[in-house]
């Protein structure tokens, strides 16, 4: 559409102003914006508060919002089912079966884990996750990669904790409003968490590409022993996750790891517990600076 | 009158007598669409990669180019302010990239008065993508080949759905618009 006579201002001295001061205020304005900018750039956690407690603003929506997609997804789950109902059944009768040989198995494992365990004195109890609630939302149009989870510091939630779902890991916690959280989801690429191959002892960093693949890097270089299909599960180290969680399977060799798929996709999680930090000293070691001593 | 022509007290905004526009529609309609707009990339699914065009900017650049004249350039401030409470990008991003795509196509309207709406289309397709690839470079994380390859579906949307939306934008202005009833 062709624009409106307004930006004449003709020979009215108060246009004339108005129109002025208008592109004296948008200048400012962007000024304004780029000091913030850099602001945040090296002081991250300073408009935590403001998001949080935006984010607190319209947590009833998007926990709503959450309900409806995960209710409207297990309708088509349920329609879907019907289809080819009779092999899938077969089918799934056959895995069945095996399940349950394998479930038997890890048992004995798991008994016998417990009795060495005995024998060592060495005690584990089980954790208590914080709050278990539902992925509420994400930054769907921004690279970065959050999302936000309907707990907050009312709940018990703290930054660093670990976000998981019945698959696997998700996230961690990145910052806490009263009733809601943003998490740092792993396929962010500021994303780094240490893993291991779920069948041996090959350690390695699972770092987010910023396009949904997560780039698994060795740490011990020479011959690449990965191969599609490996499975990865948290080693624990760091401190802030619990060690045995699934996280991603291997798709792609790469010279020094490969390209790994979550398991737990965001998009087709709907509750996730907020664990407590597995190990908050050694946490805090890692985060802490080596010139700086450590103390109780 | 109504005999010759039944539209005769009427125009595009509904009937003429005993009805008037209300001030509130009015000034709130523009503003309100675009902060909601703001909000609504939160509520689909959590994807793993960026999907959803930025739709709280397009919004405005909806607004800016279906009516000219309508948001003054400061428009991006506050409506800047309220989308780096959503939009995941750091604080201050929206503030000085819509700041600055208003004042930028303040200056094209000077050189290009009288625009078609594909000349819409195209200058709207352009700032779309210079904003994205700007909040690929500023996110706060290192940029890579990945994530700017994983822009690219979300650029191709963002680009098809602004003649959509200018539709829709063309639709919340005759709502606007519109004449309630009066006594």
């Amino acid at each position: 559409m062709a624009p409106t006579g307004q930006r004449r201002s003709g020979y009215s001295r108060r246009a004339q102003y108005n129109l002025f001061t208008g592109y004296i205020i948008a200048g400012t304005g962007a000024l304004i914006g780029a000091v913030l900018l850099l602001l945040s750039f090296f002081q991250p956690q300073l408009f935590d508060g403001l998001r949080g407690a935006a984010a607190d603003g319209v947590s009833p929506a998007t926990e709503t919002s959450a309900t409806v997609r995960t209710g409207s997804k297990s309708i088509w789950d349920s329609i879907s089912g019907y289809y080819r109902a009779g092999s899938k059944n077969a089918e799934l009768k056959r895995e069945m079966e095996i399940a349950r040989i394998r479930l038997a198995e890890a048992q004995a494992v798991e008994q016998e884990n417990l009795r060495l365990k005995a024998l060592l004195g060495m005690q584990e109890k089980d954790v208590e996750p914080v709050a278990v609630t539902r992925l509420v939302g994400s930054t769907a149009s921004s690279t970065r990669r959050f999302a936000y989870v309907g707990a907050g510091s009312d709940q018990g939630v703290e930054v660093g904790m670990p976000i998981r779902s019945p698959r696997g890991v998700v996230g961690r916690v990145l910052e806490t409003g009263s009733d809601s959280a943003r998490i740092l989801l792993l396929t962010d690429t500021e994303s780094v968490l240490p893993v291991r191959r779920a069948s041996d002892e090959v350690v390695a960093f699972a770092e987010g590409r910023g396009d949904g693949l997560l780039r698994i890097r060795l740490i011990n270089l020479g011959i690449n022993p990965l191969e599609k299909g490996d499975l990865f599960v948290t080693s624990g180290a760091g401190g802030y996750y619990r060690p045995g969680a699934a996280v991603a399977i291997l798709v792609e060799k790469t010279d020094d790891g490969g390209l790994a798929r979550m398991v737990s996709d965001p998009a087709a999680t709907d509750f996730v517990s907020i664990d407590p930090i597995f190990e908050p000293q050694a946490a805090l070691a890692v985060e802490t600076p080596t010139e700086t001593e450590l103390s109780d | 009158m109504e005999r010759i022509d039944p539209r005769a007290r009427s125009d595009a905004y509904g009937n003429r007598i005993n009805r008037s526009h209300s001030t509130f529609l009015a000034t709130v309609v523009p503003w309100g669409s675009i902060l909601l707009a703001s909000i609504l990339p939160l509520f689909p699914i959590a994807s793993a990669l960026p999907l959803l065009p930025p739709l709280g900017f397009l919004m405005l650049l909806g607004w800016r180019l279906v009516r000219p004249g309508l948001l003054p350039v400061w428009a991006g401030i506050p409506l800047g302010l309220f989308d780096d409470l959503f939009s995941g990008q750091p604080f201050g991003f929206a503030i000085l990239t819509w700041s600055l795509a208003l004042i930028g196509i303040e200056i094209l309207e000077g050189r290009l008065p009288w625009r078609a709406f594909w000349q819409d289309w195209f200058t709207a397709g352009i700032v779309v993508s210079v904003y994205l690839i700007v909040g690929w470079l500023l996110s706060g994380a290192t940029p890579n080949i990945h994530s700017l390859i994983a822009l690219v579906p979300q650029l191709v949307l963002s680009i098809l759905l602004f003649p959509i939306l200018s539709r829709i934008i063309a639709r919340l202005d005759r709502f606007r618009l519109h004449r309630w009833r009066t006594i």
